[in-house]
């Protein structure tokens, strides 16, 4: 079927792509089918991108590319939403709050989006026990100069 | 809103699942306890509207958010 996107135009997507928020996003709660796409196809960039909102998408990245350093458990509660049954099958995303210069952009590492891509169940986690923030500015080193 | 008077160890059922302690009080910190179904999230008040907040920003337009990050990608390579 095709989608209207807030990035990419009109985009043909296949139900086998569409990840399924059980209960949407905070602040999104009535959101519960969104699809990745590329920014292209070198870029380590993703938008997430409603199926159902145009004007809907965020921009998110692989965390861990940016920090290598993040981690953290899921909890019990959280692996048995998501239905997930072995770690290979979990990806990782961060919502970033891009801002112009770029170098003032910040991440969102407290709460991260889990992906089960065996079933496509996702989820934006909330990490209550970690000291990670909602604006963490993505390159601190570029900032002092 | 429904005002009750709990002591410590003392609990408050709501419905059928939910239920909340009150397991210490010290100054002005109490503990609670919390039992609730898994599809119950339960999260302190301030960051989940944090993370409302922040999905809220980060959703919000910038037009030439594109441009930004097509030269980021360049220049990270």
């Amino acid at each position: 079927m095709d989608i209207k996107t807030k990035y990419h135009g009109i985009v043909e997507i296949e139900d086998k792509d569409i990840f399924h928020f059980q209960k949407g996003l905070p602040g999104f709660n009535e959101e519960n089918f969104f699809i990745l796409l590329p920014l292209d196809l070198e870029s380590p960039f993703w938008i997430l991108q409603s199926t159902e909102t145009e004007e809907l998408g965020f921009v998110t990245t692989n965390p861990f590319e940016f920090f290598p350093h993040y981690e953290f458990d899921l909890s019990e509660n959280d692996k048995s939403v998501l239905s997930l049954e072995s770690e290979e099958d979990v990806t990782v995303l961060i919502i970033l709050n891009i801002k112009d210069p770029f170098n003032q952009s910040t991440a969102n590492l407290k709460a991260p989006i889990i992906l089960n891509t065996k079933n496509n169940h996702a989820k934006q986690i909330i990490l209550n026990d970690y000291h990670y923030e909602t604006k963490q500015k993505m390159f601190p080193e570029m900032i002092k100069k | 809103m429904l005002v009750l008077t709990r002591k410590p160890n003392e609990s408050i059922q709501i419905g059928e699942e939910i239920e909340i302690t009150v397991l210490s009080i010290q100054g002005d910190q109490i503990k609670l306890g919390i039992k609730a179904p898994k599809d119950i999230e339960v999260h302190r008040k301030e960051i989940y509207m944090s993370i409302q907040e922040t999905n809220n920003e980060a959703a919000a337009i910038l037009p030439n958010i594109l441009d930004i990050l097509k030269n980021t990608s360049k220049n990270l390579k």
